[in-house]
């Protein structure tokens, strides 16, 4: 079970009414929005679900795993979410026990 | 930019709509993301990143209070991962 764009299109079609040419634009610029803000250094705060913030990470050294070469990893921006207390809680509750398939590759 | 924020921009970029369908719209949104990663879900954007769950093994906390052993279950966190898009555009530009 993988939530895309595609299926919250599909809810603001049936549940708000949009058509689903407005569905699919809305669900589009909903998720542009918080990358244009992001992109401009502006941290965003989305209360009952997280905040989506940014970190600057400095240089590092690093290695080619194939070849062993030292190599610098290079200053970068990343983006960082944390999860309210509200949907930490709400996935402890609902969601606890025996969920191995949903263990994310790491 | 808040909740509340997201909400003005949206509606001002679909005037078409009435207020409170962009209102409604980021409600729909977001409950379905929270209540999707709450049945154990996976959500994938294209361009903006990924939701999923880390699991954290059962382990022997510590109430910082009294000094207490308490034993701290397993349970599953939300974890995000960025896209490439996203990753792309908060990076400093390629120098």
């Amino acid at each position: 079970m993988t939530l895309t764009k595609a299926e919250l299109a599909d809810l603001l079609f049936e549940k708000v009414g949009l058509n689903k040419r407005e569905a699919k634009d809305m669900v589009e610029d909903f998720f542009e929005e918080i990358r244009a803000k992001l992109e401009r250094g502006e941290s965003v705060k989305l209360s009952g679900f997280g905040n989506f913030q940014l970190r600057d990470k400095p240089q590092r050294p690093g290695r080619n795993p194939k070849t062993g070469e030292e190599i610098p990893i290079t200053a970068r921006r990343v983006v960082t979410f944390h999860p309210s207390q509200k949907l930490k809680s709400m996935v402890e509750k609902s969601y606890s026990f025996g969920a191995a398939q949903n263990r994310s590759p790491r | 930019m808040t909740r509340s924020d997201l909400i003005s921009r949206l509606a001002e970029r679909h005037q078409q709509l009435l207020a409170k369908d962009a209102e409604l719209a980021v409600k729909v949104i977001l409950d379905t993301l929270s209540g999707t990663l709450a049945r154990g879900g996976r959500i994938e954007i294209r361009g903006f990143g990924s939701f999923s769950l880390n699991y954290r093994p059962p382990r022997t906390g510590r109430n910082p209070k009294s000094g207490d052993k308490v034993q701290v279950p397993a349970k599953h966190v939300p974890h995000f991962k960025a896209g490439k898009e996203l990753r792309e555009r908060v990076d400093y530009p390629p120098s």
